[in-house]
């Protein structure tokens, strides 16, 4: 007879209740898993995407992410040519706050060159960029539709395709355009002076620079002798795609992730208490039950599975239930909440581990019963 | 009856609560014997130690000094002769509380199978021999409501059927009639009398329920710890 099942039945809402209370707490926590995780995957989004092994930047930064990054343009054509290069593209971003459908739409532009790295990795609606100005492939949270033109500066671009998953480590969708179109985008957005100097005739600096150059090497090149080649020109610098990586999660995103996940450490301790809390006042509100089991001669084993069977049972069901919850809502944050199965087993031990440690307290306190209680003496 | 076989062998027990100027002496030196067949009535004012010998019979409270046997086994001889006193419990001795005590979670024909589920019995003669029982005590078609269910006498009844569920040979009731009218008081009495000849058992009450005082064989009254007559 397991009276732990027993048990829950005959208080089976007041049970259920507790355990989708619970659950929304789990669900709280792997939210704040899923966020921390998607604040990594977004930042690393926009590295991953040109599929590059080196970057090239100017020298003495850790450019384009980290800080502000200008190069010569000419320095692609240099790049290309290096021994175990296979292919380079010049690359630029910046970020612009444009005005769609009534509302304010902020966006993570990135300029590159068609045919060259740097551009969308696939296109999940429509078709790439086929001309040379005045088209842009939008990622798809942009809220753009394919068809639908969106003013740029002084320019209407015309969206021709749609990409997923493609934006900067704060979050902003990003939208693909040419990188001559960047470049005037660039220029454009200048200060007020600035403009007045190029109408007099002036050449902007900034129009022959870009943020930087990425190389995809040839198979069997040395990705390593590359960058020490690229380093030798005092005016450039070259960071391995592992290497960009590092940068964006340890010095980017560093602080948002600490603090993330101490709030995260925060809240996995108050679930823990949470739920140490419900077990032990389940079992002491059984007190004179397990003191008449007691009574009667049920072993020590009985009273600890009945404590430790519903300690699991309650945590395996918010388990679950926060597990159905988020992957429910996940998809309506506004940004990413990625969500690993290890996470989500990871979760499942430490609920294991609490709730065993849990019911340690209620078996103590049941344990300590004087079965003569029930006699009501 | 006294000619049967000694279930209840209590000898020189005492029980002490504190030391020094708080020491509170609620048994001293009792000497107690109960024979198979029989039905005694444990009285007393409030304090006189009546719960205290229940206890110490029951094995739920080791006595400062004395002997205790139940059914012929030597149990404390100043120190608990077995570690597994629950089991001694189960196997031994059935308990009859004041309230009905039933597992709330449990349906009545549950809460006298669970005795038997504990004692190792499997689930089908468990349930054959709770129903038996609730049957005897015309109580079976309350077999699958839950205690909150049931009416005090029908809760009294499943509580009889469970403290009688495993056999035992001694039965310690703790005013099991305090809850029951007058009528229903004398069936519950009759009904443990007729069973205490039935399994050979023996029955020690505690009560302060005049209205059943001539349902006993013996009354054995208590003040101050000491057993005043038999």
């Amino acid at each position: 007879m397991n009276l732990a099942l027993k048990d829950i039945r005959h208080g089976l809402f007041r049970f259920v209740l507790t355990c989708f209370g619970l659950g929304l707490l789990m669900t709280v926590v792997l939210s704040m898993i899923g966020i921390y995780n998607g604040l990594v995957a977004d930042a690393l989004a926009v590295v991953k995407a040109p599929a590059a092994d080196v970057w090239v930047v100017e020298s003495g930064t850790k450019g384009p992410f980290a800080e502000a990054s200008n190069i010569p343009l000419t320095t692609r054509d240099a790049v290309s040519r290096m021994p175990g290069v296979a292919e380079a593209g010049a690359i630029n971003f910046q970020n612009i706050e444009a005005s769609h459908a009534g509302a304010s739409l902020r966006l993570y532009v990135i300029g590159y060159e068609p045919g060259h790295p740097g551009g969308p990795q696939s296109i999940v609606e429509g078709r790439g960029i086929g001309t040379s100005h005045f088209e842009l492939v939008a990622d798809r949270k942009t809220g753009l539709l394919t068809g639908e033109t969106i003013r740029l500066g002084r320019n209407r671009f015309t969206v021709v395709g749609l990409v997923e998953g493609a934006m900067n480590a704060g979050g902003d969708p990003a939208v693909y355009i040419t990188l001559s179109d960047a470049m005037a985008l660039q220029t454009e957005l200048d200060p007020a002076a600035q403009r007045v100097q190029a109408a007099r005739g002036a050449v902007s600096v900034k129009s022959a620079s870009v943020a930087a150059v990425i190389a995809r090497v040839a198979p069997g090149a040395d990705v390593e002798l590359l960058t020490a080649t690229v380093r030798q020109w005092k005016h450039l610098a070259a960071l391995t795609q592992a290497e960009q990586e590092e940068i964006l999660v340890s010095s980017v995103v560093d602080l948002a992730r600490r603090q993330i996940g101490l709030f995260l450490a925060i809240l996995l301790s108050v679930s823990a208490v949470v739920i140490a809390l419900i077990i032990y006042t389940m079992t002491m509100e059984k007190l004179k039950q397990i003191a008449t089991l007691k009574l009667i001669g049920a072993p020590d084993r009985t009273i600890i599975g009945l404590i430790v069977q519903q300690a699991l049972i309650l945590g395996a069901s918010g388990w679950g239930i926060g597990l159905v919850l988020i992957l429910t809502v996940k998809d309506y944050f506004p940004r990413r909440v990625v969500l690993e199965p290890f996470n989500v087993m990871m979760l499942a031990g430490i609920i294991f581990a609490v709730c065993i440690a849990a019911s340690g307290l209620g078996v103590r306190a049941a344990m300590k019963v004087d079965p003569a209680t029930a006699l009501g003496s | 009856m006294a000619d049967g076989e000694i279930l209840i062998d209590v000898r020189g027990v005492a029980k002490h609560f504190g030391e020094g100027e708080t020491r509170v002496d609620a048994l001293r030196d009792v000497d107690l014997q109960v024979h198979a067949g029989e039905v005694i009535a444990l009285l007393g004012p409030s304090g006189s130690g009546k719960t205290t010998l229940l206890n110490v019979i029951g094995c739920i409270l080791a006595p400062s000094a004395g002997r205790v046997t139940l059914d012929g086994e030597t149990v404390f001889d100043g120190q608990w002769l077995r570690r597994d006193l629950r089991r001694l419990r189960l196997d031994k001795i059935g308990f009859i509380f004041q309230t009905h005590n039933l597992l709330p979670f449990l349906t009545a024909e549950e809460n006298v199978a669970v005795v038997l589920d504990l004692a190792g019995w499997s689930v089908e003669k468990g349930r054959a021999r709770a129903g038996d029982l609730l049957g005897y005590l015309e109580v079976d078609h309350r077999a699958a409501a839950k205690p909150a269910l049931l009416s005090g006498g029908e809760a009294q009844r499943v509580a009889i059927a469970r403290a009688l569920a495993n056999r035992p040979r001694i039965i310690l009731a703790d005013e099991p009639t305090a809850a029951l009218d007058s009528k229903r008081a004398g069936l519950v009495m009759d009904l443990l009398r007729k069973l205490a000849a039935e399994q050979e058992a023996c029955i020690v009450t505690v009560t302060h329920d005049e209205k059943i005082f001539d349902r006993f064989d013996r009354l054995i009254h208590l003040r101050d710890g000491r057993l005043a007559d038999a």
